[in-house]
Parts: structure tokens; C-alpha cells; sequence
């Protein structure tokens, strides 16, 4: 029987959205049953649009910066979307997948994407900001299968 | 070595060597060798651990420098 693994993606930045997407479709690849339980704002990572995936240097003293740069540079405006510049160009320049191409390799693989009900409607999102080919369930159906899961993670 | 598929994941980086060798062996019918070049360090020990769990056979590795070929037989249905 198929071994089974359990995530939970709650993070919604540029570089966290990589661990739920890499496991998963490795996983996958190793011939596991996987599903994804998104909740929070992870749920940005089933949103049609990836593009707004940010990253941002402040509160993050472990991000290597090409030159040292104190919290109160960080803080300026734009200083976001340089440091998520810099990470797109390195993420293709290294070879590392895109966000997107790994979702999709997730979804042809089998992967079973759970968008956490309660946070679509704490923030107000609509089902059709998301991608199609994703369920709609609360802690109830994560259980579901965690329960029966060989790997449980919490992203 | 004989091999009936090549595929060529050179520059790219985890996971998407496994990824693939995953799907070109979906291609193959059993029995047949998957000829897979990757330049990822780690692929080495990820094809391994892929063959591993999953009951395909790692025939051969050759290392050209920072080049990586793998030989891997589709396991019997």
C-alpha cells in the first residue's frame, strides 16, 4: 500500500512557499499519497496570481544580503521588492524551479490541495481567486487523512 | 549501456532532477533503462534514495567531471 504524507502550508511568503511545493512533489514522486492542508496564509499559494509572492529582509537577520544592511534601511519603501527581485533572478540563475512549476507538478501528480474554509472566510476570499481542482474543508477533513498519514508536517 | 529513453536535466536544481527521472520512467515499460543526466551535487544521493523507496534499479552512475549519468531500470509492474 502507498505510504502517505500529511502537510500543512501556513506561511505565504516567496521562500516558504517552497518546502510544502518541493516536499510534496517529491513525495509524489516517490510514489506517496499526499495532500496539503492550506490555512492562513498559505492560502495565497493557491491563488491563481503567484506573482505577488513576496520576500522581505526585515525580521530576517539569517537572509545572506549582498552587503550588510541594518533594520532601519530594510524598512524602506521598496526595499521589499528589491530583495524579492534579487531572490527571482537568483531562484532562475541557480536552476530552482518556480513556484508555479512546481504547483503544477503537484496537481499532475495527484496532490490534493484542501484550502482551509475558515481563513476564506476570515479574509474575505473568494473561490474564485483560487485555482480550479482544490477542496474546501476545516480541521475535520485535515484529520481525515493526517490521521492515516506515515509523515505529518507543519510548514 | 543500452537505455530505450534519455533525459536531460542538466542545470537544474532539487527537486526537479527526481522529478524528471519520475516522469520519464513513467514513459518506459518495465524493464527498460532511463538514461538521466543531472550536474545537481545532491542528485547523487537523491537518485539513490529514489531507487531505493521506490524499487527501481540504479544500474550505473558515470561522473564526467561536475556531470552525473544515471542508468536506471523501471521496476516489474
Amino acid at each position: 500500500m502507498a505510504k502517505k504524507l500529511a502537510l500543512i502550508a501556513s506561511k505565504g511568503t516567496l521562500d516558504w512557499a517552497y518546502p510544502p511545493f518541493i516536499l510534496a512533489s517529491t513525495a509524489a514522486a516517490l510514489d506517496y499519497e499526499v495532500s496539503i492542508f492550506f490555512t492562513f496564509y498559505g492560502l495565497t499559494l493557491l491563488k491563481k496570481d503567484l506573482n505577488n509572492l513576496k520576500v522581505s529582509p526585515l525580521g530576517n537577520p539569517a537572509m545572506p544580503m549582498p552587503v550588510p544592511m541594518p533594520n532601519f534601511v530594510q524598512m524602506l519603501p521598496g526595499m521589499e521588492s528589491i530583495a524579492t527581485m534579487m531572490m527571482k533572478q537568483k531562484i532562475t540563475d541557480k536552476g530552482v524551479a518556480s513556484i508555479e512549476d512546481l504547483r503544477t507538478a503537484c496537481l499532475e501528480s495527484g496532490v490534493k490541495f484542501i484550502a482551509c474554509q475558515m481563513t476564506v472566510d476570515l479574509f474575505d476570499f473568494k473561490p474564485s481567486d483560487f485555482i480550479e481542482g482544490i477542496e474546501f474543508g476545516g480541521a475535520a477533513s485535515f484529520f481525515e487523512f493526517a490521521g492515516e498519514s506515515d509523515v505529518n508536517l507543519f510548514i | 549501456m543500452e537505455f530505450a529513453k534519455e533525459v536531460d536535466a542538466s542545470g537544474l536544481n532539487c527537486p526537479l532532477p527526481i522529478l524528471r527521472c519520475k516522469k520519464g520512467l513513467s514513459e518506459l515499460e518495465a524493464a527498460k533503462v532511463l538514461k538521466i543526466i543531472a550536474t545537481d551535487p545532491g542528485s547523487v544521493k537523491d537518485f539513490n534514495a529514489f531507487c531505493a523507496q521506490t524499487g527501481h534499479t540504479l544500474l550505473q552512475l558515470d561522473q564526467d567531471g561536475k556531470t552525473f549519468t544515471f542508468y536506471i531500470k523501471k521496476r516489474a509492474n
